[in-house]
């Protein structure tokens, strides 16, 4: 579990290139570090849901990461906020 | 030909006459479905923010648990979706966006807009949200204030609480509530007098 | 851009090819058709027979020029039907019939 502060970064994992999957981690946030916000409870991972599968429940995150990080080219300090599972994140 | 490819219209009729002759779904349930979903609408999001404008403790419990502050105004939430409420302040303007579908907090706002679902909204929205909200809105967010982007990607739905606008001191919540619009409560626009 | 070659055709967040692309923001109220298609999908969730996440993998299935060709709940019956096939709710043959039927 991350506490709310805690750097964590995107996993830079690209699953769609090798074959049909479902997943909710948009692809411009891949490899870029930013904050945990907050836990906002555990949920069932909609990556086996989508095919009909047994779905684990697992935490979910708001996490907060700078605009300049991603897009620099307007007003770098904006802010985008963003749900991700715990799966898709890592230790910096 | 892909069956699947079959003009949509078709496919809706040729599925409901199999679902309903299987006994699975029947017409009157979809119709009873229909009904109940219409009558969301934004004027519930609506009653809302205007309870939140001149009650404190209500405000408190929007930010905390959007879900339960819907409940608290007789709106169903039973089956929907966790409901994340988040707050513009004289620091911070939020604006929602669903970059790989179009996820929007129904229960309380309605059938998402046209132009929430529509590509061009979806791509922009989060790269370079104040030259959208100034060309197509007319909403210039002040360079002094934080514009955050929330995309609603998983399994919560967020709508905003916009600022009450100046100009309305002593109004009622009846009379608040109704220039709160669809916009204001997704971000695109603030609500005005 | 990289991730922007990599990415799925419906995971839009800040594509190239529609930043420069006006957004529609008149009304359009939702036609009997498209309140019928959301009816249903409800309905087949409640009685557990998909999932919104089935919906949405059978919706990222559609090619992409079909993709933004297709209204928004035209994509939805596609889904909706490619799933109920997939379980065997309904089968082909069946829908074939009841397509010519109609």
């Amino acid at each position: 579990m991350f506490a709310a502060g805690t750097p964590v970064r995107v996993k830079d994992a690209w699953p769609e290139a090798s074959g049909p999957v479902h997943i909710r981690t948009p692809h411009y946030v891949r490899g870029v570090v930013g904050e945990v916000v907050r836990h906002l409870g555990d949920f069932p991972n909609p990556e086996d849901l989508a095919f009909a599968r047994p779905a684990e429940s697992r935490p979910l995150y708001h996490v907060r990461f700078r605009k300049g990080a991603i897009w620099p080219e307007a007003k770098p300090d904006d802010e985008l906020l963003i749900e991700i599972f715990e799966h898709w994140l890592e230790r910096p | 030909m892909n069956i699947l490819e079959t003009d949509g219209e078709r496919l809706l009729v040729a599925v409901r006459t199999l679902l309903e002759r299987k006994g699975i779904v029947s017409t009157a349930e979809v119709m009873e479905r229909m009904a109940i979903t219409d009558a969301a609408s934004p004027g519930q999001g609506a009653r809302m923010v205007a309870r939140a404008w001149v009650d404190p403790k209500y405000r408190d419990l929007m930010l905390e648990d959007g879900a339960k502050a819907a409940e608290a105004l007789g709106i169903p939430m039973r089956g929907m979706p966790p409901l994340g409420v988040l707050e513009n302040t004289a620091e911070v303007h939020n604006l929602v966006v669903c970059t790989l579908c179009s996820c929007y907090p129904r229960a309380v706002l309605g059938y998402p807009p046209f132009w929430y679902k529509s590509a061009a909204f979806r791509a922009r929205a989060i790269r370079d949200p104040r030259e959208l909200l100034a060309s197509e809105w007319k909403t210039v967010v002040p360079d002094t204030i934080k514009l955050r982007v929330v995309d609603s990607t998983a399994d919560y739905r967020w709508m905003v609480l916009p600022m009450r606008p100046p100009g309305t001191d002593g109004w009622d919540e009846a009379r608040l509530t109704a220039i709160v619009r669809e916009g204001d409560m997704i971000g695109v626009t603030v609500p005005a007098v | 851009m990289d991730k922007e070659v990599q990415r799925a055709h419906h995971d839009l967040g800040g594509a190239s090819k529609f930043m420069c692309e006006p957004v529609d923001i008149e009304p359009h109220a939702p036609t009997g058709f498209d309140r019928e298609v959301d009816a249903l999908r409800q309905m087949l969730a409640a009685k557990k027979l998909m999932t919104v996440d089935e919906l949405r993998r059978g919706i990222e299935a559609i090619p992409e020029a079909e993709y933004h060709r297709l209204s928004y709940y035209q994509r939805w019956i596609r889904s909706i039907t490619d799933t109920l096939l997939r379980h065997g709710v309904i089968t082909e043959t069946e829908l074939r019939a009841a397509l010519e039927g109609s």
